[in-house]
């Protein structure tokens, strides 16, 4: 096993120039240092302009996401040695604008995330005194999948629909509406079915079934938008044939 | 109130085809495409085969299934025209010309199967 | 203040605000990996699907027109590129099916009682199905 591995990744330096570029470093390759740990390798001894996200480098924040040797990864799970002899591309995580380096702007998701509404929605708060909601392990179950969602964008990165059409609602958006609507105290499924029916909501997903893939907690957003499909359709299809409720 | 568009019902329609598609077409066209001419199979005489499609039972699946099968193409290509070859500009005339062509060919599939009988 | 016209709409670049990098997806995006191609291929099926359809509706056609339309329709599917057309359509119809049954339980989540039943079981039920109908289609048009 080979103690040095090549990392070529891309950098872009918007002061001074207007394409991506790419600079290779060698960095040391023991058998527990992940790419995050090469990138911070790079940046403290080898060229300290390198801009790029992270936190809590144990796969709970997801911050650290980005392309690696083209498909999206959190570069805090992904072991160097896993790509040796090397070398291993590094690029920022595609479908999104890059502000600098490997860092990217997730602006679009998080203003597409509020309109889901992603809380508790009740008709009427219950007060303090009614004391907690109380839930069953199996109504737990239905909705617990599509809480696990860290907000890490490897989903977004390998949709392919999302990069074709930007206004596409996306897969962890869906997922965690789906994670408030399968939820029994959540009494807003009425609310977020707007959203979620629009022509970019779930109807732009054609299942290509690559946001389930590459999400690092399982969370298959694939899944919770084929359900809400039939969810939806059936609705529809209600208010149709009985405009007046049934 | 949601915003009237044909999507979900669309969806349904290519759902219900591929479903239909999936579980009969395989078997049919390996008897009808290939077996028949092949001669792996004796092919039926001109008096069975419409004796078989004069059942009104037969007739309505075929019905079900062509009509089914044509929504589920339509919908499926335009989709694919329009994620595949991106061709946005066109999206208006790709959805008129699939779904166009689907009730064409699921009120010619209607006519025949009314005549056949 | 930096305002840069050739970007998008409506950011207005300054300083603080440098330009992004928008890198459009390309038109052949289906090429770039293994699983991409599956996808395109698998949506293709459509494509058999209704080709089939027309057969059926060419068939029922001939039957309409009499014996001699019949035996003409039935020399012509024995011909060799129609035989290479059905063919090719058999193995593009039987993926469809396969990747369909296996992409319905993600949609139909059926629950019994309060137990949702698991995705495994809902696949072995529409394995089940095309089984029987496949039996009852041969045994339909294979006793002449």
């Amino acid at each position: 096993m080979a103690d040095r591995i090549r990392l070529q990744v891309a950098r872009y330096r918007p002061e001074q120039e207007s394409e991506a570029t790419c600079d290779e470093f060698d960095v040391p390759c023991p058998k527990d240092w992940v790419i995050l740990d090469g990138l911070n390798h790079i940046k403290d001894q080898l060229d300290g302009t390198l801009a790029y996200r992270w936190s809590c480098r144990m796969g709970i924040c997801g911050s650290c996401g980005m392309t690696v040797n083209g498909e999206p990864k959190l570069t805090c799970a992904t072991f160097l040695h896993e790509y040796a002899p090397g070398p291993i591309r590094v690029e920022p995580l595609r479908n999104f604008p890059v502000i600098r380096d490997l860092i990217v702007d997730i602006g679009d998701f998080m203003r597409k995330l509020v309109t889901v509404k992603p809380w508790i929605v009740r008709d009427e708060e219950r007060p303090l005194s009614a004391g907690e909601f109380r839930q069953t392990p199996d109504e737990m179950e239905e909705y617990k999948q599509y809480s696990m969602c860290i907000n890490c964008m490897l989903c977004y990165s390998a949709c392919p629909i999302y990069g074709l059409d930007p206004k596409f609602l996306g897969p962890a958006a869906i997922a965690l509406a789906q994670r408030y609507n399968l939820d029994n105290r959540d009494q807003g499924s009425g609310q977020r079915m707007d959203v979620l029916s629009e022509h970019e909501g779930i109807w732009g997903c054609t299942f290509v079934g690559e946001c389930t893939k590459v999400c690092p907690k399982h969370v298959d957003p694939a899944g919770s938008i084929q359900r809400y499909k039939l969810t939806a359709a059936l609705d529809s299809m209600k208010s149709f044939f009985l405009p007046r409720g049934a | 109130m949601i915003k009237r568009h044909p999507e979900p019902l669309l969806w349904v329609l290519f759902s219900a085809g591929g479903m239909l598609s999936g579980m009969l077409m395989p078997a049919l066209i390996l008897m009808l495409g290939i077996a028949y001419p092949l001669g792996w199979v004796t092919p039926p005489t001109y008096e069975q085969m419409a004796g078989l499609m004069a059942n009104p039972i037969v007739r309505l699946a075929l019905l079900g299934l062509i009509a089914l099968s044509l929504f589920h193409w339509a919908h499926r290509f335009r989709h694919t025209l329009y994620d595949g070859l991106q061709i946005k500009h066109l999206n208006e005339v790709v959805a008129v010309v699939s779904y166009g062509t689907a009730v064409v060919g699921s009120a010619l599939a209607a006519y025949l199967l009314w005549q056949v009988g | 203040m930096r305002a840069d016209t050739q970007s998008s709409k409506a950011f207005v670049y300054t300083d603080y605000h440098p330009r992004w990098l928008r890198q459009p997806k390309h038109t052949y995006w289906w090429l770039e990996k293994p699983s991409y191609f599956v996808f395109i291929l698998r949506e293709l099926t459509c494509l058999p699907v209704a080709w089939f359809a027309v057969y059926l509706l060419l068939l029922i056609q001939a039957v309409i027109d009499g014996p001699a339309a019949y035996e003409q329709f039935m020399a012509w599917s024995a011909s060799p590129w129609m035989i290479l057309v059905n063919v090719v359509s058999f193995a593009l119809l039987v993926f469809h099916a396969i990747t369909f049954f296996v992409a319905a339980p993600q949609a139909l989540i059926v629950h019994l009682g309060r137990t949702r039943v698991p995705g495994s079981l809902v696949l072995m039920g529409h394995y089940a199905a095309w089984a029987a109908a496949t039996v009852v289609v041969i045994w339909l048009l294979g006793r002449a």
